[in-house]
């Protein structure tokens, strides 16, 4: 296993006292944060430890900065959530924040020092036509003009193929499901509905419930294959647990951890969940009671595959710099990208999608010598 | 220490094993590269800059190596690596130095938003720091190339920091970047100019790099106090011609040469209002260097 690295540590456990003596670690927290996508949340976590001030100079110059990123990112998605409800207020279509759009409008724990490059939404399947109109007329357009893509997002994905607006840039995934509807797990997007909270001063933008952020968090990020923002999106998970499971006197609420794993039999999550519990524990100390994490182990995959997800995760996971890499680091995240197309489609279609994609990035290269 | 005192050799070898870390501006700077391109560039241009201590913290980590493969030999490129993310497509090698200079504009534009960031040359003159914002081919690097051989202090040709805390100018005093028929000019106009290798066919055009004025360097942490912005128009035929502006256009025309004013938010547009109430501001259409220079050393 690769060494843990100072990010982590400084996630996990109190290093303030090395920061403030060891100018050197200082900057390697600065690069493993910067390539993780998390110096904002440091900077905002350093600010909570009153730690900023007693820092190199040059360290707080760039927590100042990634601080600004992160606030024109919030005020961006507030924008964009605006912008988004007007669209769709036309036809009275309901929609609710995913992910990081969902911790900032919702104004959760996970928000601090959040940085995202798109706004994920979720509308009922029976909008979805009507929702990708309406944001049309309102300056999204579909960047994406191949066919044998539009027609992959559209037959098979959860989402529509990403939407960018004209004027702004931003990028927009419209969802009607948090799985594919080609995937092996199955997992009733109804049920999410019937728990959304409306959000205040707004008419039709909603966020799931507590639980089911973490949920759909843990089956981005143990299912998506995309881990470049792994650690990124564990220390949201982190956050979330940490934050909805302590009670107002810092007790541990065990209804709470109860109900999310009640949560993740009803929505057919267990497994996603039983990762998500599993990783936040182990590299970020997440205070899991030791009763729940063995109820999640329900969901686990079996003991021995367990062993080799770890070997997978504990590499994917940490922050893509070259302190934080051994020599399986570029073999583990390409198996759980492999890993996730194979979640995502039956055999035969993935062999005819892969065969698709292959055909045409060959075309592609011979095309342009 | 400085730069110009490491050997040939020793530069070489520090180049290609621990880095050479520099002291740019407020930027602490570790450059790494196996080509010899970006050393000839260094020795050239970088000669009275500081050499960083082994303990200093480093802002921005820089490599340009070749790209592995066959590349390496056919047609050879470089790829710039900021610790290991790569924001541009590789060029080819002989472009390598260049690169460096538009690298690193690009870490420090993407960055260090504790300044707010005008895409400016920016001079000194007795005191009194003159902003040049300009879009590309106003000319703005030549008539600040033209004034710095001329005495006057070099800032940056490329951009403008202003402190968010205190609205001084703080200085990046680094190569400045002359495209095609400037470089010609230059070297005519003044014969105390060094330049580096001259580059042909970038995106840019031919392009080389003129040394920054030893002074200049040395004065590298000391910030400036704004009094004067001008938006320099180079104009074929011109008299020299100020127009001066009302606060409200200075402040929406440095807005649009601003690289991180949305990200700023509301602290950028105080900043901005803060700096452009300070500053006496003008259009200036010129077409000779040396009536441009006259006209602003009689605004100072």
């Amino acid at each position: 296993m690769p060494p843990k690295s100072i990010l982590v540590r400084f996630l996990s456990d109190s290093i303030e006292e090395e920061l403030v003596a060891d100018t050197r670690a200082c900057e390697l927290l600065l690069r493993q944060a910067r390539s993780a996508n998390l110096l904002s949340r440091v900077a905002v976590l350093c600010d909570e430890k009153d730690l900023t001030s007693r820092l190199p100079q040059r360290m707080q110059n760039h927590l100042q900065s990634a601080r600004a990123v992160a606030e024109a990112n919030h005020r961006s998605v507030k924008w964009e959530a605006k912008q988004i409800e007007l669209a769709l207020l036309a036809d009275d279509i309901p929609f609710c924040l995913l992910k990081g759009g969902a911790y900032v409008v919702g104004q959760s724990v996970a928000a601090k020092g959040r940085v995202f490059s798109d706004v994920d939404i979720l509308v009922p399947r029976e909008f979805l036509e009507k929702t990708e109109q309406l944001l049309i007329r309102k300056g999204w357009m579909c960047t994406n003009f191949d066919s044998y893509d539009q027609r992959y997002y559209r037959t098979w994905m959860h989402e529509l193929p990403p939407l960018q607006h004209m004027k702004r840039g931003t990028t927009l995934d419209v969802h009607h499901a948090i799985i594919p509807p080609t995937a092996r797990i199955k997992s009733d997007i109804k049920k999410i509905w019937e728990n959304v909270h409306k959000v205040d001063n707004y008419k039709v933008l909603y966020i799931p419930d507590n639980k089911d952020l973490i949920l759909h968090s843990a089956v981005h990020l143990f299912c998506d294959g995309e881990l470049e923002n792994g650690l990124r999106d564990l220390s949201d998970l982190d956050l979330l647990l940490r934050d909805f499971s302590a009670n107002d006197d810092f007790s541990v609420n065990d209804d709470f951890w109860a109900a999310l794993l009640a949560r993740s039999v009803e929505l057919n999550l267990q497994r996603p969940l039983f990762y998500a519990l599993r990783y936040t524990h182990a590299l970020l100390k997440t205070p899991v009671p030791a009763k729940f994490l063995t109820v999640s182990k329900q969901g686990s995959p079996g003991i021995l595959a367990a062993k080799g997800m770890d070997f997978l995760f504990y590499r994917a996971l940490a922050p893509d710099h070259i302190t934080c890499t051994d020599r399986w680091t570029g073999l583990a995240r390409w198996m759980l990208f492999v890993r996730s197309h194979w979640l995502k489609m039956p055999p035969l279609q993935l062999a005819q999608h892969l065969a698709r994609k292959g055909y045409k990035r060959w075309k592609k290269r011979h095309a342009s010598v | 220490m400085k730069l110009s005192s490491l050997t040939r050799p020793e530069l070489r070898r520090r180049l290609k094993e621990e880095g050479i870390g520099l002291s740019i501006g407020p930027f602490n700077t570790n450059l790494s590269s196996s080509l010899s391109v970006v050393a000839d560039g260094l020795e050239q241009l970088y000669g009275a800059f500081t050499l960083t201590g082994d303990a200093d913290f480093i802002d921005f980590r820089i490599s340009l190596n070749s790209p592995p493969g066959l590349r390496r030999w056919f047609r050879p490129q470089v790829n710039f690596s900021f610790d290991g993310f790569l924001p541009f497509k590789p060029l080819p090698q002989v472009q390598a130095f260049a690169m460096f200079e538009w690298g690193l504009n690009w870490c420090i534009a993407n960055n260090a938003h504790q300044y707010l960031i005008i895409h400016a040359a920016v001079i000194e003159r007795n005191g009194v720091v003159c902003i040049l914002p300009g879009t590309p081919g106003s000319g703005k690097s030549t008539l600040c190339a033209a004034l710095v051989c001329k005495g006057w202090r070099l800032l940056s040709d490329e951009m403008a920091l202003v402190s968010t805390e205190t609205g001084e100018i703080y200085p990046v005093p680094r190569p400045v970047s002359l495209k095609n028929q400037s470089i010609n000019i230059i070297q005519q106009y003044s014969s105390g100019a060094v330049m580096g290798d001259v580059v042909m066919d970038t995106a840019k055009g031919t392009v080389s790099h003129m040394r920054p004025p030893q002074s200049s360097v040395e004065q590298s942490e000391k910030p400036g106090t704004p009094g004067l912005i001008v938006f320099p128009k180079y104009t074929a035929g011109a008299e020299p011609n100020l127009v001066p502006l009302t606060q409200a256009n200075a402040l929406m025309k440095v807005a649009e040469n601003s690289f991180n004013y949305s990200v700023l938010g509301l602290q950028g547009f105080e900043v901005l209002g803060e700096l452009v109430s300070k500053c006496a501001c003008y259009e200036f259409s010129y077409q000779s260097l040396d009536e441009a220079k006259e006209t602003l050393e009689s605004l100072i």
